[in-house]
């Protein structure tokens, strides 16, 4: 699903709602979580998840290729957090535990 | 950085103040978002927000894994988990953000 198949979706269960509205509250919502993550606030939605920004140190690096070193400046990169009852829902009820991969 | 944290209640209130529906349609359609986008995510789907990030739900197997301080062998089970990747423009905005100044 992409994000004009979500409008779509919602706007079909808000027949209610002008499609252009839907398209704003979605707008809305990634903009709030994503403007909160750069302020390196975290943003947490009870049963979906939380959104929080890592910390990650400078390091010296090496360009695979060549073998050359490189710095790497210190950087902060998003990361999510699967909530308890979203995980359990992707795996039939069961929880498995907390087991969040980072990329 | 400051660390505060951002809830669903911010999510409606942004909403609410962007869009002009009422206080309590406002709540209710950041869960339809949500709920949206946690729907697709159990049927398998991957769900793609332009310039935000995409979720993708992952099989793991199943291994044998051991508890750190007892040393003891524990089955861990195949399992559903959940990855969000964030996008290039998301990262790029999460470290251009004034870092480190407190806002």
């Amino acid at each position: 699903m992409i994000k004009s198949e979500l409008i779509l979706r919602l706007a079909e269960a808000n027949p209610h709602l002008f499609q252009r509205d839907v398209e704003r509250i979605v707008t809305t919502v990634f903009e709030e979580i994503s403007a909160a993550l750069a302020r390196g606030d975290r943003v947490e939605l009870r049963g979906f998840g939380a959104f929080s920004v890592k910390q990650r140190p400078a390091r010296t690096g090496r360009n695979p290729r060549t073998g050359a070193t490189v710095q790497v400046t210190e950087k902060r990169v998003p990361f999510f957090k699967t909530g308890k009852e979203l995980r359990e829902r992707l795996n039939d009820g069961t929880d498995h535990g907390e087991d969040d991969e980072e990329v | 950085m400051s660390e505060k944290t951002i809830t669903r209640a911010h999510l409606s209130e942004a909403v609410y103040q962007e869009v002009g529906l009422s206080r309590n349609e406002s709540a209710e359609l950041v869960e339809a978002v949500l709920d949206q986008i946690a729907g697709s995510l159990v049927r398998g789907d991957t769900v793609k927000i332009s310039s935000f990030g995409s979720f993708s739900v992952r099989q793991k197997g199943g291994r044998i894994g051991r508890n750190p301080k007892t040393g003891e062998e524990v089955p861990i089970e195949p399992r559903r988990v959940l990855v969000f990747r964030p996008s290039h423009v998301l990262k790029e905005r999460i470290n251009t953000s004034p870092a480190d100044a407190g806002t």
